[in-house]
């Protein structure tokens, strides 16, 4: 199976305050450290554990500047077997569908049974792999928790809906699918996997090899500005000690939440 | 000399010259076990180089140590004076084994050196000897066959319990006594019977024994049991020799070189692969073990000599806590998949993957690298660095916990595992007291010390009151240190034990830049793993101290004196770290120091210095899941409370965590107080 | 000019989502003079009662039944939307799991821009639309422009806008199955295999004392117990927990976890991230304990504590025996 995986560089965001920086237009990046997005990351392993059983190979593919190389890199140190870089200036202002469209692009000069994205990034948008499904006519799943590959041309698919439960479908290929944390438990990459791949070669494309122009890559949709919005009043902060707070917060208790 | 019996050489036997079978036994015998210990020595030649042939003198003194003093043995009281009775029964009935292997053709044969009086001395000796051995064999089988101590019992999981194979070896050892003595007192009876000088047996000897019971035998029933109990001999010991090599008394053979060969340098990893330096890594295939291949010869020799005698399982806080590590059944396991793949007799078979055929991952992962089975191992086994291979091996194929993916990213991107900010490493220093400030040591400032804080001290906010008493500390004494800052990064002392060696790479080269360009002479740290890391796995950085040795110096210079403790209800026991006790010998220097504290009044617990109980384990091991029954702060809080201990000193930033958590979550809150050596040291210190 | 704005309600047996109520809330602020029509897609009585139901909130409501409507298959009902909607429209869907499903290839099909999980609309001005959308798992705010000309889908964060229960509307309801026509997707719905139960019933306890992140360690999640037991409650989490597999998921709340309306939430070491905050309903007294002050989860508290939880929460159930 040809599986392709798209996959974006993001910063880490995990334990780091995200900043506004001083005139609003962008976060505080100085210090941020980046990585690949981690439902993609989840994305490649399954591509990865799919070739495994039933062969053929796993592409990953970015749309980024210079430093998205990394990424694809230590996605190909996990053990994908080729990389895609497509990098354009154009590209860098552009909004989901411009990037779905130059995903698309890639798309159509290989030929791949199966397409996967992470369920969303550092956006929270969530929708390239939906787009990217549209713009190329073939069947889409979001939110992917279970794959399971029934012959050459069917999947069944397990997708995360509310409450914890799974919905079970059967797509056939081929399709797009968008992968939900947790479908599996991604390898580790160490440094020394990373150096290894160090020297490969990864193509890069930029948009006139794609067949793209700069007006079809234009923005519709524009962010602004970042923000941090007006606090409300919020909580009423108990103050004290430690057994001033507790007694207070007890009356509080009985008072509005109805322990007895 | 007139021969009261026909010895062996002369006896006719189915028309064939007892000679020839005395000859031909020990031939054959001979023969096999040579044949035997060459198909147990291939595996050896297959694997992995390791250098254990320098330091002749430090060795030999080991041997002298440790396998003829039977130096550990006493740490189990009553299976260590069984085996030694047992072990130098064996040394001196050496030479008369072989004497009677040579009588058995040469009837008049002396061994060299042992005619005359060291002869008749040796011969008094050996009958004791012989005597002694069979006590303790009988000794031994009632208490393995019907008391069956905890740590020899076999978990379901492992396999068939291994009594059997004991009791039958004693039945051999036994056997071995009764014979031999039965050959000298059926000599010793027909001798008597013939009013020819009888040989001397000791009184109350097996061998004495038996004579007075033979003493009115007939004589042909004399012959039959001197020639008999000969071949009962001579067949017994060399089946017995050709058994060896095919379970735990493997041992009787290899022992000697397994201590010989033994690791001299504690807290110390093995490299990656010996012979292949640092830059030469990334040309390495693989890493670490995978297959049994890639363990080095010295620890397929470990897993041969294993004695099974599950001194280490007994030790081990993994295993204590119900990890699914038990140190035995790693050696044991192995030892099985080697005589499974490597069989004297047929095919050796395809290599396989360790992992998940004898060993599972969680297993692997479940070691805190504490030291506490080397410590205990009769026979000088290795652990730790072949949990530090298997990892590498693990890392190497990707198979790693998420657990553990987590803090190894924060680590390579932001070197520490919690992945906060570099700019926030020093973050602690802000709320030191008025007045008091730590420089940031770098080009334009250069100090004579410098405390290495590493990454637990600096960013868990409980640690930080570890890493503000160290600077209030030297600040009192004048001191003139500072520190890294965002410059140092995480020491790398459990990314590597845990597999991750180029990424400690990565660690230390940054870190002995920093520390270099500090201009310091001497380092201190408070965290005994980046004491080991600096001392042992680092190299071409100035000494390093732990902060106790420092503050013992200062107390020793008169620039620490303290107030006495006031509240006398309060008993105060001391913790050994790890890393600091069994990998450091550092036992004595924290007591010292607390021993400073007028008033103080200090409790050992039972499990003290090298038989501390692990906390549970420090740096990556604190994000790990385990699968386990208790913690092991839980435990050790058990055991403080045990002597009557209601506070508890540590040396560690890992220990303080992990027994705080274990007080926290024992119902001893309130009952109970840990603190940091330099937590007590700053309340009592009188400052000017 | 008005808009022609669509709202497509989420509906199961009959009843209606909450956030059905609330997107007619978002239609008004994006223009209070349109007539917002309610799409309903589905089959048989329920789609029906559904149909009836959304009438009471929506001026004029599309029903669009089908065999292969019996389950909410987005493949299904993206094709259906293509034949109905008009050039240009605005299309507001909630941003839940069928939402995320639909919308971003739906924008694609309708040549339409895509607004996805809007938390607030900001303003209308000509063809420019300015809508509030959150980065960064809620850690910024950004606002968002977007050209409306070939139209809008929009996908509206549960919760973020109030709900209409006036239930004042006698709407209209106008079968459009026809002109939807039938589908013959490529994805095909088999089954919803539900997640387990476990042994405690959040979703019934008036009192839940729920454990995040800030918990620290498996094994201090007993502090939370104890207190749940003074207080006759239940302790619950938020998903870390259930992913560093410490709970069982029966005791997550939140978006892919349950969802719970007690009278007492009682957050501890909890951040407020709006997945996790989006499963308390009800608007119960909600205490949280959290050493971060700017935590978002002081915003929907009605009390903060901000002390360490290991140190305060044994503190607390002292206190909450005592008054026993």
């Amino acid at each position: 199976m040809e599986i392709l995986v798209c996959v974006k560089r993001v910063p880490d965001t995990a334990e780091n305050e995200i900043e506004i920086n001083s005139d609003g237009t962008d976060i505080e990046r100085d210090d941020l450290v980046y990585s690949v997005n981690e439902w993609d990351n989840y994305a490649v392993e399954e591509a990865i554990q799919i070739r495994d059983k039933v062969g053929g190979s796993v592409t990953v593919v970015t749309v980024g500047d210079e430093e998205s190389d990394e990424v694809l890199r230590r996605e190909m140190a996990m053990g994908a077997d080729k990389g895609i870089h497509v990098n354009d200036e154009a590209l860098e202002s552009t909004d989901g569908l411009g990037i779905a469209k130059a995903l698309k692009a890639v798309v159509e000069k290989g030929s791949y049974d199966l397409i996967l994205t992470g369920a969303q990034a550092d956006d929270g948008c969530a929708q390239v792999g939906g787009m990217l499904a549209a713009l190329l006519d073939l069947p889409y799943a979001s939110l992917v928790n279970y794959i399971e590959v029934v012959d050459d041309k069917t999947l069944k698919i397990g997708r995360e809906i509310e409450g914890g439960s799974q919905e079970i479908s059967e797509i056939s290929m081929p399709c797009v699918l968008s992968i939900q944390t947790g479908i599996n438990e991604p390898r580790y990459v160490g440094i020394r996997g990373i150096r290894k791949v160090a020297g490969v070669d990864i193509p890069e494309m930029d948009l006139s090899e794609l067949g793209l122009s700069e007006e079809e890559v234009a923005p519709r949709v524009k962010r602004l500005d970042y923000f941090v919005p007006e606090m409300g009043e919020g909580a009423e902060i108990l103050e004290g000690d430690m057994e001033e707070i507790a007694e207070k917060l007890v009356e509080l208790l009985k008072a509005k939440g109805g322990i007895k | 000399m007139e021969m009261a019996l026909t010895p062996v050489a002369k006896i006719s036997l189915l028309g064939i010259s007892g000679a020839v079978f005395a000859v031909l036994i020990p031939l054959i015998g001979i023969g096999a076990f040579a044949y035997i210990m060459a198909r147990r020595l291939i595996p050896l030649a297959k694997a992995q180089p390791d250098p254990r042939f320098d330091r002749v003198g430090e060795r030999l003194k080991g041997l002298v140590k440790y396998w003829l003093g039977q130096y550990k043995h006493p740490r189990y009281l009553v299976a260590g004076i069984i085996h030694i009775v047992i072990f130098a029964g064996f040394l001196i009935l050496s030479v008369r084994s072989i004497s009677l292997v040579i009588i058995g053709f040469k009837p008049d044969f002396v061994f060299p050196g042992l005619g005359g009086f060291l002869g008749s001395i040796y011969d008094f000796l050996k009958d004791y000897a012989a005597t002694f051995v069979f006590i303790a064999c009988i000794v031994a089988a009632i208490r393995r066959g019907i008391f069956t101590p905890e740590r020899y019992k076999v978990p379901e999981k492992y396999g068939k319990d291994h009594t059997f194979e004991a009791l039958f070896v004693l039945g051999l050892i036994s056997s071995l006594m009764i014979f031999e003595s039965l050959y000298s007192a059926s000599l010793v009876a027909a001798q008597y019977q013939a009013g020819l000088h009888p040989e001397y047996l000791p009184p109350l000897t097996i061998a004495w024994f038996f004579a007075k019971i033979l003493k009115g035998a007939p004589r042909g029933l004399l012959q039959f049991l001197n020639t008999a109990s000969y071949f009962a001999h001579d067949l017994t010991f060399f089946f017995f020799l050709c058994f060896l090599p095919f379970g735990k008394h493997f041992h009787v053979i290899t022992s000697i070189f397994n201590v010989y060969f033994r690791k001299l340098d504690r807290g110390k990893v093995k490299p990656v692969r010996w012979g292949i330096t640092e830059e030469e890594l990334d040309e390495l295939e693989s890493f670490g073990v995978k297959y049994l291949e890639d363990f080095t010869w010295k620890h397929l020799l470990d897993f041969y000599t294993c004695v099974d005698c599950g001194r280490c399982a007994d030790n081990c806080p993994a295993n204590t806590v119900g990890r699914p590590l038990i140190p035995r059944f790693l050696t044991i396991k192995a030892r099985d998949h080697i005589f499974k793949r490597f069989p004297v007799v047929g095919e050796i078979s395809p290599r396989e993957p360790l992992i998940g055929t004898i060993y599972e991952e969680d297993e692997i992962w479940s070691c805190t690298t504490c030291g506490a089975c080397e410590e205990e191992c009769p026979v000088l086994n290795e652990y730790i660095d072949k949990i530090v291979d298997l990892r590498r091996g693990m890392v190497d194929e990707g198979m790693v916990p998420q657990s553990l993916q987590k803090p190894l990213n924060a680590l390579t991107k932001r070197g520490n595992p919690y992945g906060k900010m570099e700019k926030k490493r020093a973050d602690w220093t802000k709320s030191l007291p008025e007045g008091i400030k730590v420089p940031v040591v770098g080009k334009k400032k250069q100090v004579e010390t410098l405390f290495f804080v590493d990454s637990a001290t600096s960013y868990d906010e409980r640690l930080n009151e570890i890493a503000r008493a160290v600077v209030q500390i030297m600040t009192v004494c004048e001191e003139d240190f500072g520190i890294l800052g965002k410059a140092e990064k995480d020491s790398g002392h459990e990314v590597r034990r845990f597999g991750e060696e180029m990424l400690f790479q990565t660690l230390k080269e940054h870190n002995i830049d920093a520390i270099l360009s500090s201009g310091a002479s001497r380092i201190v740290t408070a965290d005994p793993h980046a004491y080991n890391a600096l001392k042992k796995d680092y190299e071409g950085i100035p000494p390093v101290e732990h902060i106790s040795e420092y503050i013992l110096r200062k107390i020793k210079e008169g620039r620490l004196r303290f107030k006495p403790i006031d509240d006398p209800t309060l008993v105060f026991t001391y913790h050994d770290p790890c890393y600091l006790g069994r990998h450091n010998l550092l036992y004595d220097v924290p007591r010292q120091v607390l021993d400073s504290i007028p008033g103080l009044k200090r409790v050992e617990m039972e499990r003290c210095r090298d038989r501390s109980f692990c906390c549970g384990g420090g740096g990556l091991m604190l994000f790990y899941e385990p699968v386990e029954e208790q913690r092991m702060g839980q435990v050790r809080v058990r055991m403080a409370d045990e002597v009557g201990a209601n506070r508890i000193v540590v040396a560690c930033p890992f220990c303080l965590v992990n027994l705080e958590d274990g007080v926290k979550t024992t119902g001893f809150e309130g009952k109970i107080q840990v603190m940091d050596l330099t937590e007590l040291i700053l309340k009592q210190l009188i400052i000017e | 000019m008005s808009r022609e704005i669509f709202a497509y309600i989420e509906h199961a047996d009959g009843v209606l989502d909450d956030s059905a109520l609330e997107l007619i809330n978002a239609a008004r602020k994006i223009d209070d003079s349109a007539k917002v029509v309610a799409l309903v897609f589905g089959s048989g009585d329920a789609l029906n009662k559904a149909s009836e139901e959304a009438a009471k909130t929506y001026p004029e409501v599309w029903k669009v039944e089908s065999a292969s409507l019996t389950y909410p298959n987005a493949e299904v009902v993206r094709p259906m939307l293509v034949n109905l909607l008009p050039k240009g429209c605005v299309c507001l869907i909630p941003h839940d799991t069928f939402g995320i499903d639909l919308g971003p290839g739906l924008s694609v099909k309708l040549g339409a821009s895509y607004l996805p999980d809007i938390v607030d609309i900001d303003k209308v001005e000509g063809d420019k639309m300015v809508v509030v959308r959150q980065e960064f798992a809620g850690q910024v705010h950004t606002h968002v422009e977007c050209d409306m000309r070939e139209g809008v889908v929009v996908t509206v964060r549960p919760g973020s806008f109030e709900a209409d229960e006036s239930k004042s509307e006698s709407g209209t309801v106008v079968d459009k199955s026809a002109e939807a026509g039938e589908v013959d997707a490529k994805r095909k719905f088999i089954e919803v295999k539900e997640a387990e139960a476990g042994d405690v019933d959040i979703t019934a306890a008036d009192i839940l004392v729920s454990v995040g992140r800030g918990i620290g360690e498996e094994e201090n999640i007993e502090i939370a117990e104890e207190l749940a037991e003074a207080l006759g409650g239940v302790v619950s989490c938020s998903r870390p927990i259930v992913d560093a597999k410490w709970m069982d998921r029966s005791r997550q709340v939140g978006t892919s976890g349950k969802t719970v309306k007690p009278k007492v939430y009682i957050a501890l070491g909890i951040s407020g991230a709006f997945q996790h905050v989006a499963g308390i309903k009800g608007n119960p007294f909600i205490v949280a304990v959290n050493t971060n002050p700017k935590a978002p989860i002081f915003q929907v508290a009605d009390v903060g504590v901000v002390e360490d939880l290991l140190e305060f929460v044994p503190v607390l159930t002292e206190k909450v025996k005592e008054m026993k």
